[in-house]
Parts: C-alpha cells; sequence; structure tokens
C-alpha cells in the first residue's frame, strides 16, 4: 500500500522557510523558461501573423530579404495581369507592387540607432493588409510627401511624432499617423505612397517585392510552378505567410536554444538545491521513516513517498514560476531581426503551452532531484533507525 | 589560522551536502560570467574598433550606396592618409542555407594595407607569376592578387567547413543573383580576438564586373587619418562635401560604427543583465537554504563549543566563515570555468556574436558577489548560533 499523498503535503509544511527557498530556487528556473518561450512566442507571432494565408508574394530568385530583392516593373506588370489574381471591391487586381528599404533612425531612451523598414505600397496595399488601421493621425494622401509609422516604432524612435518631419535623401517626409497592424511585423515600419517614395529614394528602377491576393488559394502549388518557370520573370513565390515565418525562423530559433539552454543550465544548479532539501529531510526524519517501514510500508513505497514529495516542491516551485512570468505578457521589445537587418517591435507572449512545458519541466526537476535522495530513505536499516537519536 | 580546521572539519561533516551546495554556486557562477560575457564581447567588440579609421556610409542607411567617384574626392580632404572600399556581398552556401558568413568585395589597393596590423595571413597558395602585390599589401597574398575570383578566409571558417587550400567554393548571391564560384587563396588569423575569424574577401572588381555590370558602386568608405586627433573635424568635411550630392554621406569613427551594429541589438542586452540577477538570487537562495539547515543540525555541538569557551563572537565568525568558504571556492571554480570553457571554445552563438570574451574584470566581480552571497546567507545563521542559549542548546536532544 502506499504512503497516502497527504504525509507528503503535510512534510513540505513543517518546515516552511526551506520549502520556500528550494520552490524560489525552482520557481526562478521555470520563470526563466516561460519568459525564453514568450520571446520566441512572441516574436514569431508578431512575424508569423504578418502575412495572410491567402495572400502571395512574389520576390526575385535567391532574395533571402525583401531588401535584396528586385522585380522589374514589367515583371509586376505581368503578375497583376495574372487570371489567378483576385478582384478588389473596386473591380482593380489586388495587387501592391511595394519598395522596401531601411532607414536609419536614432532611438528614443537608448543610445544609438537602428534600421526601420520603409515601405512605398499602392492603394491596394491597405485593402490586402486589412489588419492594419490608423489609430491616431490620419491616413497618408497619396500623391504627397505624407507618410504613417507604426505605433510600435513610434515610440521608440525619434522624429515619429505626429507632425514631425523625417529627412531622407534631401526630401522631407511628414509623419501624419501612426498605425497599428494587429501586432504584426508591419507595425514596425513607415508607410507611404509608392509613386512618391520611389523617385525619392532614387529606386525607381525596380520594387522590391509584389503581394496579391489569390483568387483561389487551392491553386497556389500550380501557380508557383508556373511563375518560378517563367523566364521574363526570375521570381520566387511564396505565400506571404511561409515567407514570413522563414524570416522569422532564425532569430526565432536563437531565442529558443539560447533560452533553453540557458535554463538546462540554472536547472542543473536547482536540482542541487531540491536535492540538498531532501536529503536534509531524509536525514531529519530518519526515525519516521523507520517507524513507517516497521508499520509494514515497503521500501518501494517509502521511495514513492519521497519522490512525490519532491515533486510536490518543486510543483509549488513551478507554479510559483508561471506566476512569476505571467506580468511579462504584452510588454513589448524590440530587436533586429537579422533575417532583413530590420527593427522588429513585438510584444512577449505567454501562452498555455509555455506554462504546461514550463510545469513539465518542474516536475522533472524534482522528480531527478527526489530520486537519490528517496533511495537513501529506503535504504536505512530499520534497527539503527529506530535507534537513532 | 586555528579555527580553519574546524570550518573544514564541519564542511566535511556532511560531504554530500557541501558538494550539492558548492555544485550550485558552481552552476550560478559560471552562467554569471557567462551572461556577462556576452556583454563583455558586445562592449569588447566596440573597444577594439579603432579611433583612427572613419567609417562612411550612405547618409539613409547602410543599404545604399555610395558612388566609387566619391573615392578620390575623399582622398583629396586633408588629414585624410589612404581610402578603401567594401561591399557587403551577401551570399548564400547553396547546399545549406543555414550556413552564415560575412563576405565583403574589398578595394585591391586601399583596403587590406588599412587593416593590415589586425590580421596575419597563416596559409597562403603560391603565386605563379611575379608575386607582385600592391604598396603595403602582405606579400603572402600575391596569389591572391594574381586570381580575380581569388578569396581570403578567416581560420575559423576554413576549419569550420573543412575547406582546403585552393578549393574552389561556390555562394548563391542575393543581392547579386547568380552563382559566384571563388577560389580561396589564403587564410588569415586575427592578432586582435575579437575581430572574429568568419569573414571572407575577395576582389571588389569581380563583384563590379560580375553583378554590377561595371556600375562602380560602393558600400561604405573606410578612411585612414594621418592624426586621430582630426577625426571630429574630418568627420564633418566629409558629410560637408557630399551633403548636397545625390547622395550624402554620414561619417563616423570605426568604433561608432561598430556601436551602432551593437544598438541594434535593442533591449538584448538589458534582458540578459536580468537573467544574471535572476541567477545570483537563486543562488542565494540555495546557499541561505543549506547554511540554514547546517546549523540546525548543529545545535547541540555549537552549544558543547560554547561550554568549551569559544565566546559568541567566535562561533559567530566560525559559522560565517564556513558559508564564505563555500561560497568562495564554489564562485571561483564557476567564474574560472566560464573563463576558460567560453573563451577557449570560442563560442560565437551561431555566428551571431564574435568570439565570446570574459574579462578578468567579470571573473573577479562574480568572485565577489559569491562572496557576498555567501555573507547574506551566513549572517542570519552565524547570529542564531552565537546567541544560542547553551542551556536550552544542550537539552534539546534532537
Amino acid at each position: 500500500m502506499a504512503i497516502p499523498i497527504a504525509y507528503s503535503l503535510r512534510n513540505l509544511r513543517q518546515r516552511p522557510a526551506s520549502t520556500l527557498a528550494t520552490a524560489v530556487g525552482i520557481a526562478l528556473v521555470v520563470a526563466i523558461l516561460v519568459g525564453a518561450l514568450a520571446l520566441a512566442n512572441g516574436f514569431q507571432a508578431a512575424m508569423i501573423e504578418t502575412g495572410s494565408p491567402a495572400n502571395v508574394i512574389v520576390l526575385r530568385t535567391g532574395a533571402d530579404s525583401e531588401i535584396s530583392s528586385a522585380v522589374s516593373r514589367d515583371g509586376a506588370n505581368i503578375i497583376r495581369a495574372l487570371p489567378e489574381v483576385a478582384a478588389g471591391p473596386d473591380g482593380r487586381p489586388l495587387v501592391s507592387s511595394e519598395m522596401v528599404v531601411l532607414v536609419n533612425l536614432r532611438r528614443l531612451g537608448q543610445t544609438g540607432s537602428s534600421n526601420v523598414t520603409l515601405r512605398g505600397v499602392d492603394p491596394e496595399s491597405f485593402a490586402l493588409r486589412n489588419q492594419v488601421k490608423v489609430t491616431s493621425g490620419h491616413m497618408f494622401t497619396p500623391g504627397t510627401d505624407e507618410v504613417i509609422v507604426g505605433e510600435r516604432m513610434a515610440k521608440r524612435f525619434a522624429g515619429c511624432g505626429i507632425g514631425d518631419k523625417l529627412r531622407f535623401n534631401h526630401h522631407d517626409f511628414t509623419v501624419v499617423g501612426h498605425f497599428v497592424a494587429g501586432g504584426t511585423g508591419f507595425e514596425s515600419e513607415i508607410w507611404g505612397d509608392n509613386a512618391v517614395l520611389m523617385p525619392a529614394m532614387d529606386r525607381q528602377g525596380a520594387f522590391q517585392s509584389v503581394t496579391f491576393r489569390m483568387r483561389d488559394p487551392n491553386g497556389f502549388k500550380g501557380l508557383k510552378k508556373r511563375l518560378e518557370a517563367d523566364p521574363r520573370l526570375g521570381v520566387q513565390v511564396l505565400t506571404e505567410r511561409g515567407w514570413y515565418a522563414n524570416q522569422s525562423a532564425l532569430l526565432a530559433t536563437v531565442i529558443r536554444v539560447g533560452g533553453i539552454f540557458l535554463t538546462l543550465i540554472m536547472a542543473i544548479g536547482a536540482i542541487f538545491g531540491a536535492m540538498n532539501t531532501m536529503y536534509a529531510a531524509v536525514g531529519a526524519r530518519t526515525r519516521e521513516i523507520a517507524t513507517l517501514m516497521v508499520l509494514g510500508f515497503s521500501p518501494g513505497a517509502v521511495r514513492w513517498s519521497f519522490v512525490m514529495e519532491s515533486v510536490l516542491l518543486s510543483l509549488v516551485g513551478g507554479v510559483l514560476g508561471c506566476i512569476l512570468a505571467l506580468p511579462i505578457n504584452a510588454i513589448s521589445t524590440s530587436t533586429t531581426n537579422w533575417s532583413s537587418f530590420s527593427e522588429v517591435a513585438f510584444a512577449f507572449r505567454v501562452t498555455p503551452i509555455a506554462m504546461v512545458v514550463g510545469l513539465v519541466f518542474a516536475v522533472a526537476m524534482g522528480f531527478v532531484g527526489g530520486l537519490l535522495p528517496a533511495f537513501r530513505a529506503a535504504r536505512q536499516p530499520l534497527a539503527s533507525g529506530l535507534r537513532a537519536i | 589560522m586555528k579555527f580553519a580546521s574546524l570550518v573544514l572539519a564541519n564542511l566535511g561533516r556532511n560531504k554530500v551536502r557541501t558538494a550539492l551546495t558548492l555544485l550550485s554556486v558552481v552552476v550560478a557562477l559560471f552562467l554569471f560570467c557567462t551572461l556577462r560575457g556576452v556583454l563583455d564581447t558586445l562592449d569588447s567588440s566596440i573597444k577594439v574598433s579603432s579611433e583612427t579609421r572613419l567609417v562612411s556610409r550612405n547618409a539613409i542607411s547602410l543599404i545604399f550606396p555610395l558612388p566609387l567617384s566619391y573615392r578620390d574626392r575623399i582622398a583629396a580632404v586633408p588629414g585624410v592618409k589612404s581610402v578603401g572600399y567594401a561591399n557587403w556581398f551577401g551570399g548564400r552556401n547553396p547546399n545549406d542555407p543555414g550556413d552564415f558568413y560575412a563576405q565583403f568585395a574589398v578595394d585591391d589597393e586601399n583596403y587590406l594595407p588599412i587593416y593590415a596590423s589586425d590580421v596575419e595571413y597563416t596559409r597562403a597558395d603560391r603565386p605563379q607569376g611575379s608575386g607582385a602585390v600592391p604598396a603595403g599589401v602582405d606579400p603572402k597574398l600575391a596569389a591572391f592578387f594574381e586570381d580575380r575570383a581569388g578569396c581570403v578566409v578567416g581560420e575559423k571558417l576554413m576549419t569550420d567547413h573543412k575547406w582546403k587550400m585552393g578549393q574552389t567554393i561556390h555562394l548563391a548571391g542575393t543581392i547579386f543573383p547568380g552563382d559566384w564560384p571563388f577560389t580561396i587563396r589564403a587564410v588569415y588569423r586575427a592578432k586582435n580576438p575579437a575581430f572574429g575569424e568568419q569573414s571572407m574577401l575577395f576582389h571588389w572588381k569581380y563583384l563590379n564586373e560580375k553583378g554590377m555590370g561595371g556600375r562602380g558602386i560602393v558600400g561604405w568608405y573606410v578612411l585612414e587619418l594621418a592624426n586621430p586627433g582630426q577625426a571630429g573635424a574630418i568627420t564633418k568635411t566629409v558629410d560637408a562635401l557630399f551633403e548636397n550630392s545625390a547622395a550624402s554621406t554620414h561619417t563616423e569613427t570605426e568604433r561608432a560604427f561598430q556601436a551602432g551594429f551593437v544598438s541594434m541589438y535593442g533591449n538584448v542586452p538589458f534582458l540578459i543583465g536580468l537573467i544574471g540577477i535572476a541567477v545570483v538570487l537563486s543562488m542565494l537562495g540555495v546557499a541561505a537554504n543549506t547554511m540554514m539547515m547546517a546549523i540546525r543540525e548543529r545545535t547541540g555541538e555549537l552549544a558543547v563549543l560554547k561550554t568549551l569557551g569559544f565566546s559568541d563572537g567566535t562561533v559567530f565568525g566560525i559559522v560565517l566563515a564556513e558559508a564564505l568558504v563555500l561560497t568562495g571556492i564554489g564562485g571561483t571554480i564557476g567564474a574560472l570555468l566560464a573563463k576558460f570553457v567560453i573563451e577557449g571554445s570560442r563560442f560565437t552563438a551561431m555566428g551571431f556574436l564574435p568570439p565570446m570574451t570574459v574579462r578578468w574584470e567579470t571573473v573577479l566581480t562574480g568572485i565577489l558577489i559569491a562572496l557576498l552571497m555567501g555573507l547574506v546567507s551566513g549572517l542570519v545563521p552565524a547570529l542564531r548560533a552565537s546567541r544560542l542559549s547553551v542551556v536550552d542548546a544542550l537539552r534539546r536532544v534532537e
């Protein structure tokens, strides 16, 4: 018969200071694990959701970022005329040919500067990306040098307030509004009218990308094959979602790998802490254990009880860690996505899965930490145990 | 110190517990020093950058080019000793998209002499012909100069990819599309550890002919100054020269240029610092917990010590010393481990960082923090031990 769990629970309460100290140690490890996963999740979510499932993006063959791509005007016209392209509410094809460049802006509140994406868009761009909504100020007037700045960027970089002028290549651009885009990567960009931006930035020769909505998303594979084989174009075709997943893969992997590596090392320390506590517990309860075994509980039951105690202890730590990590949810931060060489702002995203992973990890730590002490507990000889002072 | 043997004997009382606590402290300090090492590495990548070299890029951002015609005008500015130029190539390994390293197209005459003091060439192909090289260039590069498509690669790049001298490697261009063959003609070793040995350099002329149709477009200019004190003035002069030209420039010291890259990491260094603090706090918890447990077990012995005549102060000192020895040794091992393992393996976090360094100051800081944590965690148990009432303690049998 197994020793009731109530025994383990009550033992945890016997030494509150010890229990708390070990639980806090484990909590910190779990908090960092959940934090790292939240960071990676937040970044990937921001990037992947940037792409709509029915949108297709066309870039030059071999380009690994929008800024190193080039699609000629002729190529863009060929794409615009494709039968697979859906029509917008006004009957015009839903295609946006865009210029994408990086501009270097000074940071606010931090020294240094960073590269921010400046995108020249067609009017269809807003229909293609209907998550984009202007939240303050107003939309830019096509044909003018007005631009709108993603809300997240406006807070982090100088000169992006409404009414401010940004100066690039001897041209002044007036910021007339801020926009959000459902937490996606577009919120980290500056948008303006293509027709004005391209000559202003000396980029008339070619667009960086062409994005369009498919009439029938099921026809994507066939369309991709056809376009990529077309010698007039020299392009690669991806779903918008696939493209942004691709752009976020590297950094997200680095964050996850780094976070897990860090957590594993911290876990070693936490496991040692748990072991310490459990050894002390076993050491202090020699007579109790002997009594239990005299009463008829098998050594296996004793082992199990101690492992349980350790697991419960770390579960407490795990829950504490998840609670510690929760407040970072929705805190926004930003860094450079080296795949696109531009700044991306995103928010931490603590998901239920991340927390479950954290709890499972805590249980694992408790299990490993409690194993050796549990074996020692069961191994002690009965007679000397009963005699122990 | 006659009490040293007592302290050590006490630590040896429960070897398992001492070992576990020691290991916890080692792990915590290892992590702390490694995390600080990341910040150190970013810092030192800035500090090793020169203040006598200036970098001039397009004022909009680094992705906009500058015309080749600027070269002569910049060279004519008084105080500028020589002007080199380079372009970022951005090629990918067609067989392994995850394989990333920097490739630069550099000019033949001035770029290599400007950086001559930072590198030395460990391996070089023999030249077929005269072996002539431009002035100021290491003669070992003769074969490189003979081969239009030749390249020079860093040691680490060479060993990681298992390349051989004279081997032709193929890169798929991203900015300049197509297949680009390069032949390895020399290997460099960085004399400056933060310089990095994961770059590849090749002839700008090759890029200009094959990728730019002879248009002559430069990524950035590197200026070597005769007198570093003039850096500020020359920066202004160069930028003023091109202020009203089609492409205006933004000139800064190489150090500021490098600092710009580091600042692109954004909040990441701050987050790393935060994690470092969390690590230290968790270690504090472990150490404190251990000391509490140790003292609780030993109340009887401590009471005996007092009856023998040891003063309260001495008992306080013995207990505190235990905590300090434990964290001190653990901290030293952890910090030194971080320094030698991380620096020794030249860890680069998948190419994201230059080879990591852990400064001695960080090691020292780590040890001091460990000692501080020992002090804090040992304080309360030491106080309790010193204030122990002998009568009560001896009465408690457990």
